[in-house]
Parts: C-alpha cells; structure tokens; sequence
C-alpha cells in the first residue's frame, strides 16, 4: 500500500456534480439567475419559478446552454386563491433523454401577461394561444395571440376557476341533486334561455349583422408570386370542416396561387368540449373513461397516461401482471391506431377504401380482444389506479385466451404487415406522391414540438419509452424506429417500423402473462372516492402511437378532484408544423399531408 | 420496372377477392356463408378469410359477458301473480357518486318514521347521458345494478323514450345469469362465501384473531371473484 492510495481526495473543484441532467440544469439557471429562478416551495412541486419579465432569457439559456432544446407543454393555471395565474413550462432534452425542466412563471390574474416563448420555441405556438384562450393570458410578442379551441367571439376565459358553464350545477362531482333525493332533470332544462347563459356586450340572439373572423384573413399573408409575368389573383379557400379529408371537423384556412399552397391556418375547435374542465370537475377516477374520448382510436394508451399521473400523484405501486397486461393493451393499440393512421393516408392519397379496410381486418380482431377484455371495442376505460380493471379474458370469440393473442401476433398481424408492404410500399403512385412532400428538417421538427412519427420519421430518435421509461419498458428488448428524410413516405414507413417492434415487444410480453397468471391485477381495493393522500402536481407522459401523450395534474391534500388537469395532445401539437410543412406544394398535397401526422379531432379539440 | 409495385399491389386485392369466393365454396354444404350463425363466428375469427363483413342486423354477432351498454336494475325474480321481484338496491348511492357523467338520480325510500329505507323509491337513468363506462356497475357492494346487453335502443322520440325509469331498469336476477352466466356465478359465490364468513364470526362470539383472518381471507376472495380469474 502506497501513501498516494491513503491520501483523500481532493475536493473537486467543480462541487455540483449531479447524477441528473434536469438538476444540472436547474441548478445553472438558478447559479445564473439568482434573483430571477428560485425553487418552487410548494408541497411536491418540481422544478423552479422564474420570474415573468426573464422567461425569455431563461428559455434561451435553456435551449442554448443547457441542451433543454423541447417545449414539449405550456399550459395555464389559475391559481385563484392567490390571485394569480401561472404558466407551466416543460422542457426536455432531446439527445440525453430523461425528465423535464419545469418552469412555473407567475403573474397577477388582473393583468396576466407574460412574454412570448414562439420566437425561441416556435412550437410554443398553438399551447400558448390556447392558454389565452382559456386562461385569458396575454403572451406579449406572439405573432397571433387569436382563440384557437373556441371561436372569435366567446365570452369569457374558460378554465379561469370563476367561470362557469351553461349547464353548471357545482363546482365538483358528484353533484348533490343526484341522491339521495334525485328528482330527474335534462341538462337542457336548466339552461334556462338567458338564465345561465353569458353573451358578449352587443351581441343579439336574434340575427343582426356580425363579422366574424375577420382577424384571421387579415392574418393570411400573401408571401410571394408563384407565377411571374402572368396576372394572377390569390384566393383563400375554406378546406373544411365538412370535408372527408379532414378526418373530422378541421378547417384549413389557405391562400392560393393557382394550385399553390402559399399560406396555411389551421383552424379547430368544432368538436371543442373542454376536457380540461370536465376532467376538473369530475373525481379521479370519473376522469379515466373521458379520457377514452380523446384520441379515441387509442383509449388504452390515453386511459395509461392518466393513470400514470394520478399514480405518481398517490405513490401508488402496480402489480407485476397488471403493468404487463398495460403493456399488451398499449402495444396492441399502437398496432391498431397505426393501421388505421396508413389506412387513411392511402384514402387521402386515393386509395379508396380498399387498403384501409384490409387494414380492419387485424383491428376487427383486435378490437374483439379488447371488448371481451374490457367490456368495450373503442371506449375501453380499462386502467385503474395502481393495475386494470379486470384480469385477460378466459377466450376471445370461443378461442382460448393465450391461444388467441399468440396466433394474433405470430400469425395475423405479422401477415397483414407484410400484405400491407406488398400493397404499398412499392407502389409507384403512393412513392410519386409521397417522396420529398411534406418536408419537416430533424431541427424544424424538435423547434415545432412535433412527436411520435412525426419526429422520429424527420430523424430524431426521441421515444418516451426509451427517453424516460416508464412501466416495463426499460427491461424489454426493442428499437426506436427512426427514419431520416422527413416526408409523407418516410412517415408511412416510420409506422410500419414502429409496429414492427411493437410486435417484438409484444412477443416478449406473452410469456410473462403467461408466468404470472392467476397473480393479482391490482395493487389495492378500488376506492371510488379517492382522496388524494397529499398535494402537489404530476405530470405523466406516455408515447401514444400519436406522439408524446402527457398528462398535468395538480391537486391538494385530502381533494377529490384535481385543481388542475391539462392534456399535452400529441395531435395538436403536431399541426403546429402543418404550414411549415404544406407551404409551397399543391393543394392535393395538403391533404396527403395533414394524413401523414395522423389526427383525430377529438384529441386536438379535446 | 417501372409499374411492377402497382401489380403486386394489384395480387394481394385479387388474392382478397377471390378468398371470399373460396370460402363461400366451403361453406356450400354447410349452412352457406351468411345468415349462418356457426360461419358468422368463423369468419370473425382469426381463422376467417376473404370479407369479413356482418350483415347486421339479419346476423349478430354475440357480445361477450363483459360487454357493456346501458346498465339496468337486479331484482328478485317476481312472485307468482306479481309484475316485479325484490329489488337488490339499497340505494346507498354509490353509483350515483362514482357515475362521471351524473346520469343517475336515486331517491332514497323513507320509513313511516322518517328515517332512510335501505331501498329506492324512484331509480332514474337518463340514457342520453349514460357513457357507457360501467363504473356503477364495477363499485355497486351489493351486485344490484349491471350492464346490459341490450344495445338496440334507438329510438325515433328522445324526450320521452330515453329516461328510463324503475320500471324500465328492473330486470331479474335469471336476465343476468343468462346473459353473463359465469361472471353471475362468480358473483353469486362470492356473495355466499361473505354470508358464511359472517355466520361463521357470529357463532365463534369470543374469537379474537381467528375473526380477523377470516375477515382478511373473505377480503381476498371478494377480490379475487372482483377482480381476478373468474371475473
């Protein structure tokens, strides 16, 4: 033994060495910005609180410095008691994976406004005009601070705690007009015209003149001339609502030059309900079936993200079978949701219908699975608290249960991927169509908060599953699927490899259901009034077949309601980059387009 | 070449079309290929080939025990000469509390005295409302109201039809066993194994622990008959 090995070390010159890139992080902001970023003191709050007039820097270092280059979330919360409302940032990593650096920027509720993050994180965009529009919170310096789920005229900000809807009874769930002296009532009839109701100052029920929108198509620029030296006129055209290619009720507002594509705005909010406020009102556990209502092709996947939050919230455990069953739920839904997804693609490409249903087929039998499993085809409410609902079926349409789901992913869905090849993969119209449409750079696609295939298909190896793993999947075996040139092609490819490994995660699923059978499927009695053991905020983010699915939870101690339940929608999110990526091609193309990122209205809406 | 993905693409849609006619073939001796009950289940397996399509509502396909619609009341099966059986709510309001959407409105049964009868006076569910979510039926203690099968209930008149009231709901008992037999049975075991338990801890007056592990033990299989295996 020499004396060098007896000697202690030496401190190290740099003390604040940190197994986390999230504390590394906060604590560079706070060494930085000592006056302006201080912890957050509120019980079970991560992350820090920056003060408003310094967000920008701090989002910049951020981004710059510190390698925090994702705005995944922004969303408002109106903290009424203190006369305040805040705004919650999370940003990620993107390279090194791992949590999110939350940001809380507070602001007094009579005069909210707080600078815009869009020029910095330009996918800041859409989040912030909707915290606007339900907050009420004026983000100085964005570029179109307009309403964006409910229209021009609305009255009012609606996630603000102090107001209150048509049909208002209470403030929380379960209402007292419902037992034990229930006296049956519509929803209708309390909304007694004019009673419940608020209207904006001058607006008339019956008729008179009204102009609508008129900021939007002021908004649309006229960039360049697609055709020099012929005289020609630009037209904006409404695609949409109603039209088949929409997948639902969008509206893209577009500026013409011929056929040319010279200015795009999306419009939505047709099928807007606000969740938020439902899911604020409702208890806990009523939150798990709406959540089936939002992407609604994907329910198991929605109802795992939410009950990931509640969990972290109560620090509840999941059994062993149970997170393997969720994890047979979650991967089957991602095989149905993208079948679907190319389905429709084909039929926005002018496939008509023949591959799509082809495409049914292996969902039909998905589909049979989760309805004998759950009790539902689509709206699954199949999560609970701390496992599932009910242990996997005894059979499938008289086949045994294991018998079924080995043939279903040995057999059928391998079989109709590789059909599903054959049929398209070497079409010459679908490549002709699809090749260098639609482009999204990797750097576009991380500035514009893009998830899930969008961003993997534009070369950003980002997966939740692996970026910051939740339920099993860090002991299980798989690949993220990332592809590189960042067009529709690539975005049909991206999810023929993403249920590639789905079917490889699945196949290692399999025999642990099979060692744990008979094994508990819950972690503790079902309550169905939880309280919640202790307050704070969570935020559980799962990878949706759509992108990054997250969930914003607040609550206090002993409540039974969340204070505040925000949805990060993958969906909505995406079409952030939908002008960036449609500008400059035809008006066919849009159509293609907006299928490649794969939508379902009742997720954007929400 | 150029055009050959489109002709491979082309194969699999013939392969598709001709499928359909092979197993129309196949089932010429045996009943057809519609309107068949035993070819219907076959071809919505995952043995089924060519078009799977069911022509509802001529063919049905069967639902499977845990499917959930509307739920609907238990009661006992009625006496000779009497419209309606026993009913099984106690109207605790349970599923009332746990409903998200609000659909159901209970009044509770009073005694003469004034104080609340373990039973429901009037039972309202508005099915316009109704999500479909089984939560009621999941947290009701006493296996008093389930989810139906019964999803034809369209209906040209929404403001008449479509509150159902105690009369609508109550079903007997013998309804559920036939439309969910095992899932009854396992309820109905679970039920008398508690009622055992119970007697059981009421002749051992004086038993300390041993009431306890009894009571753990019911716990356990309440959960499991709930939650596990045989549900």
């Amino acid at each position: 033994m020499t004396d060098t090995m007896l000697k202690t070390p030496e401190p190290s010159s740099t003390p604040d060495v940190y197994d986390n890139p999230v504390d590394e992080a906060i604590a560079a902001l706070k060494k930085r910005y000592p006056d302006t970023v201080v912890d957050d003191s509120r019980e079970n709050y991560s992350g820090v609180v920056v003060n408003a007039n310094n967000i920008v820097e701090v989002a910049e270092a951020l981004r710059d410095d510190l390698g925090f280059n994702y705005l995944s979330s922004v969303t408002g919360v109106d903290l009424i008691e203190d006369n305040k409302l805040e705004v919650v940032y999370h940003a990620y990593n993107i390279e090194k994976g791992g949590g999110a650096v939350v940001l809380h920027v507070q602001v007094d509720r009579d005069n909210p406004i707080v600078p815009s993050l869009v020029p910095i994180f330009p996918g800041a965009d859409f989040q912030e005009r909707e915290a606007w529009d339900m907050f009420g919170i004026r983000f100085d310096g964005h570029p179109d601070l307009r309403r964006i789920l409910t229209w021009d005229e609305f009255h009012g900000h609606p996630l603000r705690k102090d107001w209150r809807e048509p049909f208002y009874e209470a403030d929380a769930k379960p209402f007292g007009s419902r037992w034990p002296g229930g006296s049956v009532h519509r929803a209708e009839e309390q909304n007694i015209y004019g009673k419940n109701v608020q209207y904006p100052s001058g607006w008339v029920p019956t008729g008179g003149e009204y102009e609508v929108e008129t900021n939007m198509y002021e908004g649309v620029t006229i960039s360049r001339d697609a055709t020099p030296g012929l005289k020609t006129d630009k037209v904006i055209v409404n695609m949409g609502p109603q039209h088949p290619s929409t997948h639902g009720v969008f509206r893209m507002v577009v500026t013409l030059d011929g056929e040319t594509i010279m200015g795009l705005r999306p419009v939505m909010g047709y099928l807007h309900r606000n969740h938020e406020k439902i899911g604020e009102r409702n208890t806990f556990i009523q939150n798990i079936p709406y959540t089936d209502r939002l992407d609604y092709i994907s329910s198991m996947s929605n109802n795992h993200g939410y009950v990931l939050a509640i969990e972290k919230l109560m620090g509840a455990e999941v059994t062993e079978r149970a997170e393997w069953i969720r994890i047979l739920m979650v991967e089957l839904t991602r095989v149905v949701n993208h079948l679907w997804a190319l389905g429709f693609l084909l039929n926005d490409l002018g496939a008509m219908q023949t591959p799509m249903l082809y495409f049914y087929i292996e969902r039909e039998l998905v589909l049979d699975f989760f309805e004998a499993a759950a009790g539902s085809r689509m709206m699954c409410n199949y999560m609970r608290f701390g496992g599932v609902a009910y242990d996997l079926p005894d059979d499938v349409r008289g086949q045994p249960i294991m018998q079924f789901l080995h043939d279903l992913i040995y057999d059928r869905i391998p079989k109709a991927l590789e059909q599903g090849d054959g049929l398209m993969t070497g079409n010459e119209i679908l490549r002709n169509r699809s090749i260098g449409v639609g482009y999204l750079s990797a750097e576009d696609a991380i500035a514009y908060s893009a998830a899930g295939p969008v961003l993997r298909a534009s070369g950003v190896p980002y997966d939740v599953r692996r970026a910051e793993p939740y339920s099993y999947y860090e002991h299980l075996d798989f690949d993220v699927a990332v592809r590189y040139n960042g067009d529709i092609y690539d975005r049909f490819l991206i999810r023929m490899d993403e249920m590639r490994q789905s079917l490889r995660i699945l196949e290692q699923v399999l025999p642990h259901l099979k060692a744990t059978e008979g094994a508990p499927i819950i972690g503790s009695k079902p309550q169905y009034a939880l309280r919640m053991p202790a307050g704070g905020e969570a935020y559980g983010r799962v990878e949706n077949p759509k992108g990054e699915l997250g969930y914003y939870v607040t609550a206090k101690r002993r409540s039974s309601n969340p204070e505040r339940y925000h949805v990060r929608a993958p969906s909505f999110i995406n079409l952030t980059a939908l002008e960036k990526m449609t500008v400059g091609h035809k008006v066919a193309d849009s159509v293609a387009i907006l299928g490649s990122i794969d939508i379902v209205l009742g997720e954007v809406d929400r | 070449m150029y055009g050959l993905g489109i002709i491979k693409g082309m194969a699999i849609t013939m392969k598709h079309f001709v499928a359909t006619y092979l197993d129309d073939l196949r089932w010429l001796t045996n009943g057809g290929r519609y309107y068949n009950d035993e070819a219907l289940l076959v071809r919505q397996s995952l043995k089924g080939q060519g078009a799977i399509t069911v022509f509802y509502p001529e063919e049905k396909l069967p639902v499977p025990e845990r499917f959930r619609f509307v739920p609907f009341l238990v009661t006992d099966e009625p006496a000779a000469g009497q419209q309606w059986g026993q009913d099984w709510c106690t109207s605790c309001g349970i599923c009332a509390k746990v409903c998200p959407p609000q659909c159901i409105w209970i009044e509770r049964g009073k005694q003469p005295n004034g104080r609340p009868k373990p039973e429901p006076e009037k039972f309202f569910i508005d099915i316009d409302i109704c999500m479909n979510c089984g939560l009621c039926a999941e947290f009701c203690p006493f296996d008093a109201i389930k989810m139906d099968h019964d999803y034809e209930l369209a209906s040209y008149d929404r403001t008449t039809a479509h509150i159902h009231d105690k009369e609508r709901l109550s079903k007997p008992i013998s309804y559920w066993r036939e439309i969910a037999p095992k899932k009854a049975e396992a309820e109905a075991s679970a039920r008398d194994f508690v009622k055992l338990a119970k007697e059981r801890r009421k002749n051992k007056k004086g038993g300390e622990a041993s009431g306890q592990e009894e009571r753990m033990e019911e716990a356990k299989a309440r959960q499991l008959v709930y939650r596990g295996k045989l549900y």
